[in-house]
């Protein structure tokens, strides 16, 4: 295919520089020579799909070069969503800037909140009270399972089954209400503080939790029920997406889209923190590698997981939930509203913060919902951090997925891309 | 093996393939951190996953120091599932001409993170199959992530959609 026509007809007229490159890039992409034919089975053409596509989970852009029916390669465009966290986190004191992982992968943030604690408590050397690591495990599963049930939900409306959608979305509604409860925020909860976690679970919400760990397994049941068995599901998902285990870690891939590729890499058996190796549970693995594989990888990770927060609501005894020094943490409300110290510390947590000693360096990973979700940061003995960087699972799986596509057919994209599962303020930042 | 064997038994190693060319070696915060000389980068990557098993790139990623000299690093976060240990790898770069060789050709996953390190810092990495930019347009001249970048922007660096398409 000719592309210099096809460019100079549609001449970019916005970004022309990045657009033009982009196409440049796709043409490079493998270098080999098409032929043309008359057949319009093998005729060739350039679909651009996104950023605005309902389907693709955010502002996710690919352009495929299609012959016939077939991708025969595809590019990705990410950093539409691009916001700069990294920079703004060198701006901020480090309690200041954990509000804003929230919003990186914006469907557990939970899990991110922990893990961005959890590497600064490293850094900064904080032991944090064995409450409030249960508290924060089981905030990190049920967010695991909020964003497992949107990718389920959206995963089968993309193969075609709408109504799929609204049950895994009554569910989810029932965890935001716990989360409402847990931490005041039903989506952005920003629970976690350095040094602990914000408050103590309340009745109510300890009532809550358990309710769901004990109606959930049968949702759980009943949708295993009508997808494992369903025909046109299978017909839809097998041999769709085939990553096998070698190139799987040669692209870097991640998570659950990683685990079903047969290699049990889950950071929570690999280097166990918070108290998961006193938890007894399995990592769920498969060999296909394609996304039916995904599939049974994710729905057995929530029973999983439901394991997880049972046995942690036992296992949790009473206690504090914040470290007990003001050098470190903030005081609880009740010091700052009722002595003069706990107030001083209170402003001096808020204005400078912790400091870790200079020249320091961490990093923290946790098993987040879509896989390894690690932050790195590098202090200069300030409040602030010299460098803060995410390490994106959603990223890392994107750039597999630009290499799944190819060979793959057009239809299967929408598909894909559901069964990677990746969230686009993860990946852009 | 137990774990702590097995990263003692790492560093001994890389010490006596590095040799002189070993500039710096930490183990604080639970993960072996070494910089090494910027020269025996790509042979030293090439080492570490075909006898040291280190097949899984997780990460690339760079800092800026902000010093006269070896201004930028770039750091390489890897992990080796046999024995289950993660190494962070360090090189140190001048601020003129920022080239590093890249690894794309020993860790195919390095591809992407490359791209975004050169898109906030401006290291080149020589080699590389596709260099654009990851995050931000190739129209874009700045390098967000240097510490000289201001943190409202530049003004106008950004063409902005025009808010009278049908004039355009």
């Amino acid at each position: 295919m000719d592309l210099d026509k096809t460019t100079s007809k549609y001449t970019p007229t916005f970004f022309s520089e990045h657009q033009t490159a982009l196409y440049k890039s796709l043409e490079d992409k493998h270098t080999t020579v098409e032929v043309d034919t008359d057949d319009p089975l093998e005729t060739q053409m350039i679909l651009n799909m996104g950023p605005q596509h309902p389907a693709t989970h955010g502002v996710l852009r690919i352009v495929m070069q299609l012959k016939g029916e077939k991708i025969v390669r595809s590019k990705l465009d990410i950093g539409y969503l691009h916001r700069g966290v990294e920079k703004i986190a060198e701006n901020k004191t480090y309690q200041e800037f954990m509000p804003y992982t929230d919003r990186m992968d914006y469907l557990a943030p939970y899990s991110n909140n922990v893990a961005f604690c959890m590497a600064v408590e490293k850094i900064a050397q904080i032991e944090v009270p064995e409450r409030a690591q249960y508290i924060r495990m089981i905030g990190s599963e049920l967010a695991r399972i909020s964003s497992h049930l949107l990718w389920l939900g959206t995963m089968v409306m993309d193969a075609g089954a709408i109504s799929f959608f609204i049950w895994t979305f009554r569910e989810r509604e029932r965890l935001y209400d716990i989360f409402d409860e847990i931490a005041g925020h039903r989506f952005t909860v920003s629970h976690s503080r350095i040094g602990g976690v914000a408050n103590d679970f309340t009745e109510d919400a300890l009532k809550s939790i358990n309710e769901f760990v004990d109606t959930f397994p049968q949702e759980l049941k009943d949708w295993n029920k009508l997808l494992n068995r369903n025909r046109i599901f299978i017909d839809r998902n097998k041999d769709v997406g085939v990553v096998d285990h070698e190139k799987a870690i040669e692209l870097g891939l991640t998570g659950p889209t990683l685990r079903a590729t047969g290699i049990s890499y889950d950071i929570r058996k690999f280097e166990p923190y918070m108290m998961y190796n006193q938890i007894d549970f399995e990592v769920p693995s498969r060999l296909e590698g394609d996304n039916l594989a995904r599939y049974f990888c994710r729905m057995e990770e929530m029973a999983e997981s439901i394991k997880i927060v049972k046995q942690c609501l036992a296992k949790m005894e009473k206690g504090p939930i914040r470290v007990d020094d003001a050098k470190k943490a903030y005081p609880s409300k009740d010091e700052v509203y009722y002595s003069m110290e706990g107030l001083i510390h209170d402003f001096m947590m808020t204005d400078t913060g912790v400091c870790p000693p200079e020249g320091a360096e961490s990093y923290h990973s946790v098993e987040g919902p879509k896989g390894e979700l690690g932050y790195y940061i590098q202090s200069d003995g300030t409040g602030h951090p010299w460098r803060v960087k995410v390490n994106s699972p959603s990223f890392s799986n994107l750039q597999g997925l630009e290499n799944i596509l190819d060979g793959e057919m057009v239809a299967d994209t929408v598909v894909i891309i559901g069964g990677v599962d990746p969230v686009m303020g993860e990946s852009d930042k | 093996m137990s774990k702590k064997n097995a990263k003692e038994q790492l560093l001994e190693d890389i010490q006596a393939y590095l040799g002189a060319d070993l500039i710096e070696s930490k183990d604080g915060y639970a993960f072996p951190n070494i910089l090494i000389n910027k020269d025996r980068l790509h042979e030293t990557c090439r080492w570490l996953k075909n006898e040291q098993h280190f097949i899984y790139l997780v990460d690339v990623f760079g800092t800026d120091r902000f010093t006269s000299e070896d201004r930028f690093e770039v750091i390489y976060n890897m992990v080796c599932l046999r024995t289950q240990e993660r190494l962070f790898l360090k090189i140190r770069i001048e601020e003129e001409n920022p080239v590093v060789p890249t690894v794309t050709d020993i860790w195919k996953s390095a591809n992407w993170n490359e791209r975004e390190v050169f898109d906030m810092f401006g290291i080149q990495f020589e080699g590389h199959p596709d260099m654009r930019r990851m995050y931000m347009p190739e129209d874009y001249q700045y390098y967000p992530l240097r510490k000289e970048f201001p943190l409202i922007g530049v003004p106008g660096s950004i063409e902005l959609p025009s808010t009278t398409p049908d004039k355009a």
